[in-house]
């Protein structure tokens, strides 16, 4: 296999959680554009940003949906900053099966940002006029990436119908006999 | 399909536990609208004028804006409306915050509330599971307190509460219904919440919210967000800053407080103190302001950053908003750093903090002239700011002379004698109003004080400058891009208004001119508060984004109904006499109708009277500011008028005689 460079736009929402007035307009835009036909309804329970938000505790962290994860982590985190403490698994951007967030509320289904597409910019950068959330893209050379073998394919999904470690503990078992 | 409207409300008897979610007619949203339009329909066939605040058969009304929860910025107002205790009138207070979109994502427009709870309870909204549950471990407890500890219990840290404090326990005539940043304070709303036995009501919704049209409404929202971009960046020159910039005042922003300390009156709204802004002072409340404040805070879908979070030394974080930065400071002569920590108190214990600081200074006036005595005030320590702590926790626990002055200046007044009405010389209609005291007779601001039932100036003004500019010059300027105005006959009112000379005050604007300016003032307040939407980008402003142009395209768009700006006229002035008929049966006349005695020096009493009889006429009311016959018929509000007859309200020939009478 051959090593090849190619050009990629990098799309970054740079968050300024200091300039976030907490208004929740990117909740509610989001969930309006994503509608089905476009802006015909509105839930911010659907919408692919979330604001962490304790008013009293002066946090105010906005959150987008990354990617579906079909097992939750092993162990999970809590950060504590400045004094200042966040839910468990505060910022992570799974949807994964130990929280409802970023789900739909009724069917469950998974949501994940798709930064708006066909838009100029994502419409919660545009509805945020404060600047706490404001758009760069850039481009990177990135590697082509290897194709990936058979056997990892099958592998991968024996992960996602099972749960990574039931195979792992599986391959260890199989191994033990061996 | 119902749009922007959930089409269902909520009804709650709390004497029997019973919750029914209960469909509603959408020819009502047609013809009043929703918000405070739908809630004044609901008070007037259900709560008649024999019903005191405190019976069971009073209704408490929740009632979310028609276009809440849809991307229409800064529509998130929720509309309170009930008999006051203080005023024995339909009181409507209202809200911002995040209560209303939420309750219209739960799937309903209004939450209903009747009878009594036998023991404290709280209201969980849960998308369609309601149910109501103890309260009892919540007594006492503070409102901002109450809404934390059930977010924990319930582990919903996503719900919406609006909760009452001591205050609202105890039946505190001014006692606020507190969520978050915002609160329903006028009017004595936490007051009746506290009868029923509610110690707040939680709210959690996923269920989406249609629009009817939804590109043709997202384009609506663009052209006010860009409108509200291009606005922050040009300030209308020549008014006052608060009055320059949108958003509701931007106390927590600015800390100029020149115009407010000079202008305002201090204490029992008694003491102009000129020249009491200085370096030092300004020096010293902006330390106390950064010292406190830890962010500029907005309500639901507004880019406004009207609030802050405040966290006085030593004490919990509360939030604010507005003019209560001064009221606690004013009425005690004292500083900024003393307002934020009893307002903090204040605000847990949930009190209206126009009422609350003015009923304590009044107080104290009548201990200084020996109407009371210290015998009535035993253990009140000497220190001038302990006092006011002392009087809070009397007021909101109701314990000895606090059980009387937490009925406020009226009615605390009557029961003391002796004099004491002379000092609740600020009520409109017994409610404490803002402390102001001027010169010369102002015929705008005499008529909104008259006739506003909302019983507070501030809810009535804004969309017409308060004062004429200098020069010509500058009106020229000022009218070139004001497409807000309803008719260009607007613009030429105030380009000929002149500071001094024949076209100044008190003649004019004119008689016609001033009714004319004011039914406009008061009928964009009137849209906004059945809409949700926040006066902070509508009709407290001069040049606002929202105005009469553009809000017929909202509703048709946004709630599918057909709509023009004749027909949203007309229902505005229908829900607005609707509100005034429910105050008339409950025994409301002209004689009610006027500013504090003492609010200016100068009075004129036969323009005073010219004006109200050319109002009134203006309004379809008779000259005792009865809505007419004929105008009731016009507006299809011939219910009304039946029972008008029945109850003698209006007579045949009394109501001809006296219409005749005012059109003269």
């Amino acid at each position: 296999m051959t090593e090849e460079k190619k050009k990629k736009t990098i799309k970054t929402i740079k968050i300024d959680v200091d300039k976030c007035n907490g208004c929740r307009a990117c909740e509610m835009i989001c969930s309006s554009f994503h509608a089905a036909p476009k802006y015909s309804s509105n839930n911010p329970a659907r919408s692919r940003i979330r604001v962490i938000r304790d008013p009293l505790a002066d946090i105010y962290i906005p959150v987008y949906a990354g990617d579906y994860a079909v097992a939750e982590c092993a162990g999970r985190d809590k950060y504590t900053i400045d004094g200042k403490e966040y839910d468990e698994c505060a910022f992570c951007r799974a949807s994964c099966p130990s929280r409802d967030e970023f789900k739909e509320p009724d069917s469950g289904l998974p949501l994940k940002c798709d930064m708006c597409e066909g838009e100029d910019e994502p419409l919660c950068v545009k509805w945020c006029i404060h600047d706490a959330l404001v758009l760069e893209e850039r481009e990177e050379e990135v590697e082509e990436q290897d194709e990936k073998e058979e056997l990892e394919i099958g592998l991968e999904s024996l992960a996602d119908k099972h749960g990574l470690q039931k195979i792992i503990d599986a391959l260890s078992r199989m191994s033990e006999k061996e | 399909m119902r749009y922007a409207e959930t089409g269902f409300n909520l009804e709650v008897d709390l004497t029997r536990g019973n919750i029914e979610r209960v469909a509603t007619d959408p020819r009502d949203t047609e013809l009043y609208l929703g918000g405070l339009g739908t809630n004044a329909k609901i008070l007037w066939d259900r709560v008649g004028p024999e019903v005191e605040a405190f019976a069971p058969e009073n209704l408490l009304i929740f009632g979310a804006g028609l276009l809440c929860g849809t991307p229409a910025i800064g529509c998130n107002r929720t509309i309170v409306t009930t008999i006051s205790p203080q005023t024995k009138l339909m009181a409507f207070s209202m809200m911002g915050g995040f209560w209303a979109p939420e309750l219209k994502y739960a799937g309903y427009d209004k939450v209903i509330l009747r009878g009594k709870s036998p023991h404290l309870v709280y209201l969980w909204i849960n998308n369609d599971q309601v149910e109501i549950r103890d309260a009892s471990h919540l007594q006492g407890k503070g409102a901002i307190e109450t809404a934390e500890l059930i977010r924990q219990e319930l582990n919903e840290p996503k719900a919406q509460v609006a909760a009452i404090g001591l205050a609202g326990e105890n039946r505190v005539y001014y006692a606020s219904i507190e969520q978050g940043r915002s609160s329903a304070s006028r009017g004595g709303m936490g007051a009746v919440m506290g009868d029923k036995g509610v110690k707040a009501i939680v709210v959690r919704g996923t269920n989406d919210l249609n629009v009817a049209r939804p590109e043709e409404y997202m384009e609506l929202c663009n052209e006010v967000m860009e409108y509200i971009k291009w606005r922050e960046d040009h300030p209308i020159p020549g008014v006052i800053p608060i009055l320059s910039v949108l958003g509701s005042p931007q106390e927590m922003a600015i800390h100029d407080e020149k115009w407010h300390t000079e202008n305002f009156s201090w204490g029992n709204s008694r003491v102009r103190r000129k020249n009491f802004w200085n370096e030092e002072i300004a020096k010293e409340w902006m330390d106390t302001m950064n010292s406190m404040r830890t962010r500029l805070i907005s309500c639901y879908n507004c880019p406004m950053k009207c609030g802050a979070t405040l966290t006085p030394p030593g004490q919990s974080t509360f939030m604010m908003k507005c003019f209560t930065k001064l009221t606690y400071t004013m009425a005690a002569f004292s500083n900024l750093d003393f307002g934020f920590k009893i307002a903090q108190r204040a605000t847990e214990y949930g009190v209206d903090g126009y009422s609350a600081p003015q009923v304590m200074a009044f107080a104290l006036e009548l201990l200084e002239n020996g109407i009371l005595t210290d015998d009535d005030f035993p253990g009140m320590p000497q220190d001038n700011e302990e006092r006011f702590y002392y009087l809070l926790d009397k007021i909101v626990r109701r314990e000895g002379i606090g059980d009387v002055l937490a009925n406020g200046t009226h009615w605390a007044a009557k029961e003391i004698g002796n004099g004491a009405e002379e000092y609740a010389h600020n009520n409109i209609k017994k409610h404490e109003q803002l402390p102001l005291k001027l010169g010369m007779l102002n015929p705008i601001y005499f008529l909104m004080y008259c006739t506003g039932e909302k019983i507070n100036v501030t809810q009535i003004e804004g969309q017409f400058p308060q004062a004429p500019f200098p020069k010509r010059e500058h009106r020229e300027k000022f009218v070139k891009d004001w497409f807000q105005v309803p008719d260009d006959r607007f613009k030429q009112y105030f380009l000929d208004w002149e500071p001094r000379g024949e076209n100044s005050m008190p003649y004019y604007p004119t008689v016609e001119m001033t009714c004319d300016i004011v039914d406009w003032m008061e009928r964009m307040h009137y849209i906004d508060d059945a809409l949700g939407m926040c006066a902070g980008l509508s009709s407290f402003h001069l040049k606002a984004p929202y105005h009469i142009h553009n809000y017929p395209k909202f509703i048709s768009s946004g709630a599918g109904i057909d709509m023009d700006e004749a027909k949203l006229t007309k229902a505005t002035k229908r829900y607005r006499t609707l509100v005034r008929a429910i105050n008339i049966r409950r025994g409301m006349r002209r004689k009610d109708e006027k500013p504090p005695k003492d609010h200016w020096k100068k009075r004129i009493p036969e323009l005073e009277k010219e004006l109200l009889d050319s109002y009134y006429n203006l309004k379809g009311w008779n000259s005792d500011g009865i809505p007419t016959k004929e105008s009731l018929h016009d507006l299809g509000l011939d219910y009304v008028s039946e029972e008008f007859f029945q109850r003698g309200i209006l007579t045949d020939g009394e109501d001809a005689s006296s219409s005749e009478a005012s059109a003269e």
